[in-house]
């Protein structure tokens, strides 16, 4: 089984380094786009791979690289979103750990694509080893000739600036991204316009998830049908799946796109611990519909786990088990999103911190039946077309299922007036 | 008043944006590295390097978790309260935390060693539950190591 983007990387998940990655092939992509092809063929190549963004929202990455006007003069900018900060997920962590040089070489590739001639790698403060190692890759790089001036002897150039965060979910979704960028408040922008034509500073903007720019090399080196052929289903390509939670083995793994929960669940991260039981998922993120026991064949690519009613999301899941609170669960979710609402558009702002206090009042055993009708009538408010941005309508995707799923959890903590579970 | 080595820092990264407003996050980020946290007085000071209002700096400073308005302590403790850590147990851990520096959130103790904050998701999920103290990461942490994760921070 091909692992494209993880198998240069040692168990003990320790960096590769430019001369190590270099000695499997690295750079050999760059060489051939800059000798082979124009910009628009290697746009044309990420679309016929039908490569589809991995950092939530699934869009095809060539088609959005397509949308960026090719005959302006002025900067064009290529962004890496590595500011991971969705609950449950740790996918990018590894490989900006692990292979540097691949993600730059990614996003060199993708900046002659749109013909952007400045890049920013948007880390998130969290990742101070991953930081240190991008730092290091950054300027290895310019010394060899991949950054700067006239890469590869061409008449193409590209800077590179790593920029950390301080802190704030809000920061990855992309429009949010740029205003941070700017020096601002990580407040969602309208679209349209769209980056693609007016991002950062006004100017045409790529913004793409760690995980999808790794691709690029890949792609360009063995083209879309081998792509297309690595994965199990019509989403080609492989995923970087995660499992946390009470597991016997959490992790995070590459696999076929479209490998089946269960096998994620039970051969990989080794099944339930011992003395507890599955009780339902969050298949892609803290922002993904619960999935449960029912859904265990569902195949894990976007519109296998659309078709049951979630989200394929960051492909990070989190377990419940039976020993632990749903409703608690899900105050935990709404206690997050509440907090890292940028507070810009009311039904998130004022609807999220609602969400949070009845949920809080349901756990300590103050809840009522008008609670839960109350908290249906949220998942409809802060719903998709009534918020500025995914933040709330993503919230209310685990409340929404937990109404459904764990409803007789909800019940019991109203009937006895405290949370049955003894864990607190 | 902005240090000489602040201005210096905050200068260079004026160099680097388009737009003085673009620095405002990094000059943050600069004097509060050297001051551990962003006073009244340092927003008037980098609002005025920038071309900024205060009130716009403040904006900004106030928005993101990771730039304090208040003073902190030498270290910080960011207990990761997210949802895999709620899974794993970080409730007990900040009930340790809690008995053993005497402090609850947002508190720092008596000799300025110590602030415990909450904090969303460290991106570390197979090992919660998580922490962290300045730039170390602690994962799959158990009570029993937490004096001596302290300790090593004087």
């Amino acid at each position: 089984m091909e692992r494209p983007l993880t198998q240069h990387i040692p168990p003990s998940g320790a960096a590769l380094h430019l001369k190590e990655y270099e000695a499997v092939g690295g750079y050999s992509a760059l060489r051939k786009v800059l000798q082979e092809l124009t910009p628009k063929e290697v746009t044309e190549k990420v679309k016929d791979a039908n490569l589809k963004g991995r950092g939530g929202a699934g869009f095809s990455t060539g088609m959005k690289w397509s949308f960026v006007p090719m005959n302006v003069t002025g900067p064009k900018y290529l962004i890496a979103n590595a500011d991971e900060m969705e609950p449950g997920t740790f996918k990018d962590r590894w490989l900006l750990q692990g292979n540097p040089h691949q993600l730059l070489e990614g996003m060199i590739i993708a900046a002659y694509a749109i013909q952007a001639t400045q890049a920013f790698v948007f880390m998130r403060w969290a990742y101070k080893e991953a930081a240190q190692i991008m730092t290091r890759a950054i300027a290895d790089a310019y010394a060899a000739g991949y950054l700067g001036k006239n890469i590869l002897g061409k008449d193409f150039q590209l800077d590179m600036q790593l920029h950390t965060g301080v802190g704030r979910y809000m920061c990855g979704e992309e429009t949010a991204l740029l205003n941070s960028l700017e020096g601002k408040r990580a407040t969602p922008r309208a679209k349209p316009p769209f980056p693609q034509v007016s991002g950062l500073f006004g100017k045409p903007t790529i913004v793409n998830n760690v995980e999808t720019l790794s691709y690029i090399p890949h792609i360009m080196n063995n083209g879309g049908d081998w792509f297309k052929s690595l994965s199990y289903t019509a989403d080609g390509g492989t995923k970087i799946y995660g499992v946390s939670g009470k597991v016997n083995k959490p992790g995070a793994w590459e696999l076929p796109m479209g490998v089946t929960m269960r096998e994620l669940l039970e051969e990989h991260a080794g099944g339930m611990k011992a003395g507890l039981r599955f009780r339902g998922v969050l298949p892609g993120g803290a922002s993904t519909d619960f999935l449960t026991d029912a859904h265990l064949d569902v195949k894990m690519d976007f519109a296998g786990v659309a078709a049951a009613g979630s989200r394929l999301g960051t492909g990070t899941m989190v377990v419940l088990d039976d020993k632990t609170c749903p409703v608690g669960f899900v105050h935990n979710l709404e206690h997050f999103f509440a907090q890292e609402s940028c507070g810009f558009c009311t039904p998130c702002r004022e609807g999220l911190p609602w969400t949070e206090k009845i949920l809080l009042a349901l756990e300590q055993g103050n809840g009522t039946y008008a609670d839960l009708e109350q908290l249906e009538i949220h998942t409809q408010l802060l719903g998709p077309g009534n918020t500025f941005c995914a933040l709330a309508p993503g919230a209310m995707e685990p409340l929404q299922s937990a109404l459904k799923y764990f409803r007789e959890d909800f019940e019991q903590h109203i009937k006895d007036k405290k949370c049955p579970y003894a864990h607190h | 008043m902005l240090s000489a080595i602040e201005i210096e820092q905050i200068t260079h990264e004026l160099q680097q944006v388009p737009v003085k407003k673009a620095a405002c996050i990094e000059a943050l980020k600069i004097v509060q590295q050297q001051r551990r946290w962003i006073s009244d007085e340092s927003v008037a000071d980098i609002a005025a390097m920038l071309d900024m209002s205060t009130a716009e700096v403040d904006s900004v400073a106030t928005f993101y978790n990771l730039i304090f308005r208040q003073p902190v302590g030498r270290h910080v403790i960011l207990l990761c309260d997210s949802i895999s850590c709620y899974v794993m147990g970080y409730t007990k851990i900040k009930q340790a935390l809690v008995e053993l520096l005497h402090i609850g959130y947002g508190q720092t103790t008596p000799d300025d060693r110590f602030t415990l904050l909450p904090n969303a998701c460290l991106g570390t999920c197979d090992h919660a539950p998580a922490l962290m103290i300045g730039n170390d990461l602690y994962r799959d942490i158990a009570i029993a190591d937490l004096p001596q994760i302290l300790d090593q921070y004087l």
